[in-house]
């Protein structure tokens, strides 16, 4: 437990220290910016506590919006994403998923590229209305949430596989 | 009351994602709204830190940039001095330079935060309060408009930038006195518009928009950009003016703080007259 504790306070810092430092600048195209902070929430544990860990990705999206001073826009759709992760895990996973027996490092390639970028688009399209807040910009914010979603799905996917250690 | 505490027992996620919901919500609305306080802004202890050590790496790379700027800038501020010893050594003329005291004081700044690729964008400054800078204050670098101050702290501000959907200032032709109002429409970093110029007035693409002095945050006279494309409104009374920047705005390094040393007087008598109205 308290190992794990540890783990995820180094990758919360890690992963928040390299979304600011470089991936809010890199501007791909002028206004992409992938976003792959949001990969903490991804790989909370599963069997967490659901208050503690709806709380936690409240924190870690108004950490996200204190360096970048866009408001509530991360902690909303951190919030989001955090409450509909059990659908999410149902949908990919399977009806007769269990909690504990799921390891994220353990899944086929498909079915984590599927998990990883159904929240992906969910938290960008709720992310970028919040940001345009404006719903006469509807293709605006769809065409960034899409551009956005896709460099977003692939960074997180290639941060999964690569920090995961595969226990056969 | 036993099923209303069972109630909230089983729903209690779904109020905490509620409550938390919410809160999220007010604040993104007060961000959306430029005259309400923020709670979670850049301008602060652990940000500004994280982003001074950042810009002190940055820096470096652009030292070469930097020093052209300064010195274009240093160029033109030479020509323009001569052209004023020139006009007071003029015995003829009125001594209007000599003693007036300056009415609007520069204070440099770093930049530690730029951002323009999103539809509100805020930057935030290595200077505060301890620097004299106070909300209100226009930014400016040598080659145009940059915004003005939103909030501080005792180190760092934050500044709203033009590129930000809540900021309007006012615009004039270089050429004539025409104003119109500057905002911009959240989606390209280079181009702003003005709208309500007049339809009398002489607009020509390629012609200089710059501040027109009325709103006290900017002195007048400073550069915005060129007009690169005009229409009249369904109305004809209006053209609307899309404006092409001086500054680019992706690139920020050094700018100044104005400070308008009559800003309080100013302000203090528009009170009057509005409350006397």
């Amino acid at each position: 437990m308290k190992n794990s504790v540890l783990v995820n306070s180094v990758r919360f810092i890690c992963l928040i220290l390299a979304q600011v430092l470089i991936f809010n600048n890199i501007d791909f195209m002028g206004y992409i910016n992938p976003y792959p902070y949001m990969l903490f929430i991804l790989v909370f544990p599963f069997n967490a506590n659901r208050s503690l860990y709806l709380f936690i990705a409240f924190l870690t999206g108004l950490t996200m919006d204190m360096f970048d001073n866009s408001g509530g826009i991360h902690a909303a759709a951190c919030l989001v994403i955090a409450y509909f992760r059990p659908i999410a895990l149902r949908l990919t996973f399977g009806v007769s998923y269990e909690y504990n027996a799921i390891k994220l490092p353990n899944v086929s390639f498909y079915e984590r590229l599927v998990y990883i970028s159904s929240l992906v688009f969910v938290h960008h399209l709720v992310l970028f209305s919040l940001e345009v807040f404006n719903i006469s910009n509807i293709i605006y914010i769809l065409k960034k949430t899409l551009f956005t979603g896709i460099f977003t799905s692939i960074l997180c996917l290639m941060f999964n596989i690569l920090f995961s250690s595969r226990r056969e | 009351m036993q099923q209303i505490i069972n109630f909230l027992i089983r729903s209690k996620n779904f109020l905490l994602f509620a409550f938390l919901f919410f809160i999220s919500l007010v604040f993104t609305i007060q961000s959306h709204s430029y005259h309400k306080s923020k709670f979670i802004n850049s301008a602060n202890f652990l940000s500004g830190g994280v982003y001074e050590s950042l810009s002190n790496i940055q820096g470096y790379f652009h030292l070469k940039t930097y020093n052209q700027q300064l010195l274009d800038e240093n160029a033109r501020l030479r020509e323009n001095e001569s052209v004023l010893r020139t006009l007071v050594n003029q015995k003829d003329s009125l001594a209007i330079y000599t003693n007036a005291e300056s009415l609007f004081k520069y204070i440099p700044a770093k930049v530690l935060k730029n951002s323009y690729s999103k539809t509100d964008n805020i930057i935030t400054l290595k200077a505060g309060r301890r620097d004299s800078i106070a909300p209100e204050m226009g930014v400016i670098t040598s080659q145009g408009i940059v915004g003005f101050i939103e909030k501080t702290s005792t180190k760092y501000s934050t500044v709203l930038s033009i590129l930000n959907t809540n900021f309007k200032t006012n615009a004039k032709l270089r050429s004539s006195e025409h104003y119109g109002t500057l905002e911009w429409n959240g989606q390209n970093p280079n181009v702003m518009t003005v709208i309500d110029m007049q339809e009398q007035a002489p607009v020509k693409i390629g012609d200089t928009i710059e501040t027109s002095g009325q709103s006290a945050i900017f002195p007048k006279g400073i550069p915005i950009g060129t007009i690169e494309n005009l229409e009249l409104d369904n109305s004809k009374n209006f053209y609307t003016l899309s404006v092409r920047l001086f500054n680019d705005m992706t690139s920020l390094g050094h700018v100044y703080v104005i400070k308008n040393n009559d800003l309080e007087e100013i302000n203090a008598l528009e009170e009057n007259n509005t409350n006397e109205e």
